[in-house]
Order: C-alpha cells, then sequence, then structure tokens
C-alpha cells in the first residue's frame, strides 16, 4: 500500500488536476470538523450543555443540515449594494484559504507545492483575506458593515506584524523557509545529543508559539478578538447583509482557515507530520503523516477554541496596544535572543 | 518537461490578457473603490508571472507588499474618506493630463521594450530553475549589503516623518 503510492508519479496535468480536487475537498471537510468537534460539541460541554442532539447519531450531522439549509436559502442583495463586488467578496475570502492549503504539507510528499519558502507564502497568502473583508464591508451599503470591514482591517493589519515576527524565532532556529525543512529538522533534531523526542521547537520557542496562537486568534476575528463581528454592537460586522451560501462560504472560509493555521503552528511547533520514533525518510508517512498532523492540528485547535470560548471581547483600544505595545516589542526581543543563542550555541 | 512549458505559456497568455483588462478598467471606471479592486487583478497578475518565471521570493513578496499592504491601505483609505458606493463624476483628469498622460505612457512603454530587447537580445531561457529564496539573501546580504542598508535607513526616514507629519502635538 504504502509503496504503491511511493511510486505513484502522475503525469503534469493529471496531478495538477488530482491537487485541485483534493485542496477543493480538503477545504470544506476540514471546516465541518473543526465546526462540528469545536463549535458545537466542546462548547457545550464547556458551558454545560447538550448541544445539538437531533440530526444523526448524537447530532453528529447537524453542521451538514445547516449548510444544506444555507444552500436553500434566496440569494439576496440589499437595495443600493454594488452588486459585483458584494457577490465576489466571500470568494475572494475564499480563494484566500484555498491558497494557504496549497503549501501545507500533509507528509513529506503529500504537499501540493513543496515551496522554498513555504513560511513566507502562507503569511503573505493569509494577509488577503482583508481585501475580501474590505469588498464586503464596503459593497454592502450598510453602517455596520462598512464599520466592521474598518475594525477587521485595522484589527488584520496590526496582528499581521507579530505573527510574522513570531515566526522568524523558528526560521533562524531550524536555518530554513521550507515547511518541510522545518518538520525534518525539528524531528531529526535532538536536545543535548538526546533524540528521544527529536526537538519540537516549543519548547525553544514557547515565547513565539504564543504570539503566534495570539495573531492568529486576531486574525480569525474569533473572540477576544472580534470587534469586526462584535454581534451586540454592530450585529455582525461585515457578514451582516450575507444570506445563503455566500454566508455560508464565510463561515467555511473562517472555519478552514483556522485549520490551516492550526496545522502551520503544528508545522512549526510541534514537529508537523512526523513522529520522532519513525525516521522521517519512511514510506509509512504516507499513509501516517496526514493523521499525525490531524491529531496535532486538533491539540492547537482546541487550545484556539479554548481561548474562544473563554474570554470577553476587547475593546478596540486594547487590542491595538496589546498588539503595538505587547506583543510586537516581545516578538522582537524573542528574534535577537534566538539570534544570539544561535550563533553563540 | 514540455508538458510544463506548454502549460507556463499557455499561463501567460490568459494571465497577461487578464492584466491588461484589468490596467484599463483602473483608468477608466467612474468608481474609485472599483479603480483600486481592479488593480487587485492587474497586481495579483503581476506576481503569477513572477512564478512563471520561477522567481518566488519576488513573487510573494509581491503579494505580501502590493497586496497585502498597500491595497488594504489604500481601500481603507477610501472608505474612511468617501465612503458611498456608486459613481464620481469628478474622477476624471482634465483633457489636457489625459494627453500628457497617455505621452509618458507610449514613452515608458519604448523606454522599457529598448532595454529589455537591448538586455537579453536573442538568449533562449530553456528551462528555468526555480530562484532559491538563500541564494537571494546571500546576495542581499554581500553583494548588495550597502543599497540595502542605505534603502533600510531611507525608510525609516520615511517611516519617522509620516509619523511626525501625523501628530498633532
Amino acid at each position: 500500500m504504502t509503496l504503491l503510492l511511493a511510486s505513484f508519479a502522475p503525469p503534469y496535468w493529471l496531478s495538477t488536476l488530482i491537487k485541485v480536487l483534493v485542496v477543493s475537498a480538503v477545504v470544506p471537510t476540514t471546516a465541518l470538523i473543526l465546526g462540528m468537534v469545536f463549535l458545537f460539541k466542546i462548547m457545550s460541554w464547556m458551558q454545560s450543555r447538550l448541544g445539538p442532539q437531533e440530526a444523526g447519531p448524537r447530532g453528529t450531522l447537524q453542521l451538514l443540515a445547516d449548510g444544506v439549509k444555507f444552500l436553500q436559502k434566496e440569494d439576496i442583495a440589499p437595495n443600493g449594494a454594488d452588486r459585483w463586488v458584494f457577490k465576489v467578496a466571500p470568494l475572494v475570502v475564499l480563494m484566500s484559504t484555498l491558497l494557504l492549503y496549497v503549501a501545507l504539507p500533509a507528509s513529506m510528499h503529500l504537499v501540493v507545492a513543496d515551496l522554498d519558502v513555504g513560511v513566507f507564502f502562507v503569511l503573505a497568502i493569509s494577509s488577503l483575506s482583508v481585501i475580501g473583508v474590505l469588498m464586503a464591508g464596503w459593497a454592502s451599503a450598510s453602517k455596520y458593515s462598512l464599520m466592521g470591514a474598518l475594525r477587521a482591517a485595522g484589527q488584520l493589519i496590526a496582528y499581521e506584524l507579530p505573527m510574522v515576527l513570531a515566526v522568524i524565532g523558528v526560521v533562524i532556529q531550524a536555518g530554513t523557509m521550507s515547511l518541510n525543512g522545518i518538520v525534518l529538522a525539528q524531528n531529526d533534531g535532538s536536545i543535548f545529543g538526546w533524540g528521544g523526542i527529536g526537538f519540537p521547537y516549543i519548547l525553544t520557542q514557547f515565547v513565539g508559539f504564543f504570539i503566534f496562537i495570539a495573531a492568529v486568534q486576531a486574525e480569525l476575528t474569533q473572540p477576544p478578538f472580534d470587534m469586526p463581528v462584535a454581534e451586540s454592537e454592530i450585529v455582525s460586522g461585515y457578514q451582516v447583509e450575507y444570506t445563503g451560501f455566500r454566508f455560508l462560504i464565510f463561515f467555511l472560509a473562517e472555519f478552514a482557515t483556522a485549520f490551516a493555521f492550526a496545522a502551520i503552528a503544528a508545522v512549526l511547533f510541534l514537529g508537523g507530520w512526523a513522529v520522532p520514533w519513525l525516521p522521517t525518510s519512511s514510506d509509512w508517512y504516507y499513509v501516517l503523516g496526514p493523521i499525525v498532523l490531524f491529531a496535532k492540528v486538533m491539540v492547537v485547535a482546541f487550545i484556539i477554541f479554548w481561548v474562544r470560548f473563554t474570554y470577553p471581547r476587547f475593546r478596540e483600544d486594547q487590542l491595538q496596544s496589546l498588539a503595538w505595545k505587547v506583543l510586537i516589542p516581545l516578538a522582537l526581543v524573542n528574534i535577537v535572543v534566538t539570534a544570539v543563542l544561535k550563533v553563540v550555541l | 518537461m514540455l508538458a510544463l512549458l506548454v502549460a507556463q505559456n499557455i499561463a501567460f497568455y490568459i494571465i497577461a490578457a487578464l492584466m491588461v483588462v484589468g490596467a484599463i478598467r483602473v483608468v477608466t471606471t467612474k468608481n474609485v473603490m472599483h479603480a483600486a479592486l481592479w488593480l487587485v487583478l492587474v497586481l495579483s497578475g503581476a506576481a503569477a508571472q513572477y512564478i512563471l518565471l520561477a522567481a518566488e521570493f519576488v513573487a510573494i513578496t509581491q503579494v505580501l507588499v502590493y497586496l497585502g499592504a498597500i491595497i488594504v491601505l489604500f481601500l481603507f483609505g477610501i472608505m474612511l474618506t468617501r465612503a458611498k458606493t456608486g459613481n464620481d463624476d469628478d474622477l476624471d483628469n482634465k483633457k489636457s493630463a489625459k494627453f500628457i498622460g497617455a505621452g509618458i505612457g507610449v514613452l515608458l512603454l519604448g523606454l522599457m521594450s529598448y532595454s529589455l530587447i537591448d538586455g537579453f537580445k536573442d538568449t533562449e531561457f530553456g528551462n528555468l530553475m526555480v530562484q532559491r529564496t538563500a541564494e537571494v539573501s546571500d546576495s542581499i546580504f554581500s553583494t548588495y549589503l550597502l543599497p540595502f542598508e542605505v534603502l533600510s535607513v531611507l525608510l525609516l526616514a520615511a517611516l519617522i516623518g509620516a509619523i511626525v507629519i501625523a501628530r498633532r502635538d
């Protein structure tokens, strides 16, 4: 089985087609899994309630039912909206999510494009969703939407920076920007000569991990950073005028992006698709890699959603001062310390 | 490898056509927000062309700087100052300005085609090797160290200048 996968080398057009199909199947699936497990089950568990129970065994098909419901609804654009921009905006957001999955390695060869600058690519692409959000907020011709979009833009610009800076520590330590290279560096590494658990960078880059997770939370506009969609202040921000499948696309993109960011955190800090007990060159990773990565992603996603369900919303000025006065200086110190130690040790 | 080259050529023409349409719409549209959004198409097309030229690092920098930062600031600024949807009739320049603009455009086209044709003559590019980012950074931090540092200081000066202008006290 594994050897069969290893020897599979399709021609260019076929492999491109397969990659496109796999990404477009994986993205909604991951969004469904995260929504189901965390938004419905873990959230209700944390809030001491049962959560959905009716659709499917123990309510596990609820999100699928909701999705079908959204697809049946009328596609409404408000009066005075810029129809063309209004309709394209969710697709721009979804496209940035799809592009994130291009660089994610699920094992040495199970990756759409093994880029030399994978980390850089991922960070650059994640900044594209803001354009879609701004388009949505402006084209809706609604005050709440516009305010939500402005808040989102300010927030995403402010937290883009700590996220990039947090990753630099890992890049310095690994000596490469390739995501696969970072996985290999962690799993083939050793701590003072002891290679029992490899060398996951969370041990040395825990500051970077903390900043990265905080920035991811803000990039996803999730509580405690959910001012752009704050229901109690501006109804739902830039999403307020969207109905039916366009709203579904926003939802899908948010959760698929959460999965992608959790996967990036798992690759950067937890050793990605490999386990230290099996050499990274093993053919078993064709099957094991995705499973290991998925397990680590669920751990990171649990942290992300745990924070989401626990903390109340920040104020707008608290959000900005947290980014500029705490996270960015902290990340810069982390970079300096990592660079010095890299040279000295 | 041949299949890849064919694919590259087809992709080039599709992207180039999209970029031309986008660029024309940037200057002809009556809606300032639409102009900014058409510019997104042009700039992302440029990034895609860099990828076709196997210059990954340049392409990704293009996305990060132009699309992720500059365009977002454009949109942000437009939305803060004039948020209404719909067309503006005073968006176009005067007729004289249009002619000057067209003249400069033709001049630039001539200059760039001359320098491209003169620079590459009839060099043929076979299979482009992906330019490794490590090589880019090596050359920045050895051969081009001085220009790089000068640019950094220049950007820092611009940053401080912007803050000084924006401060009220």
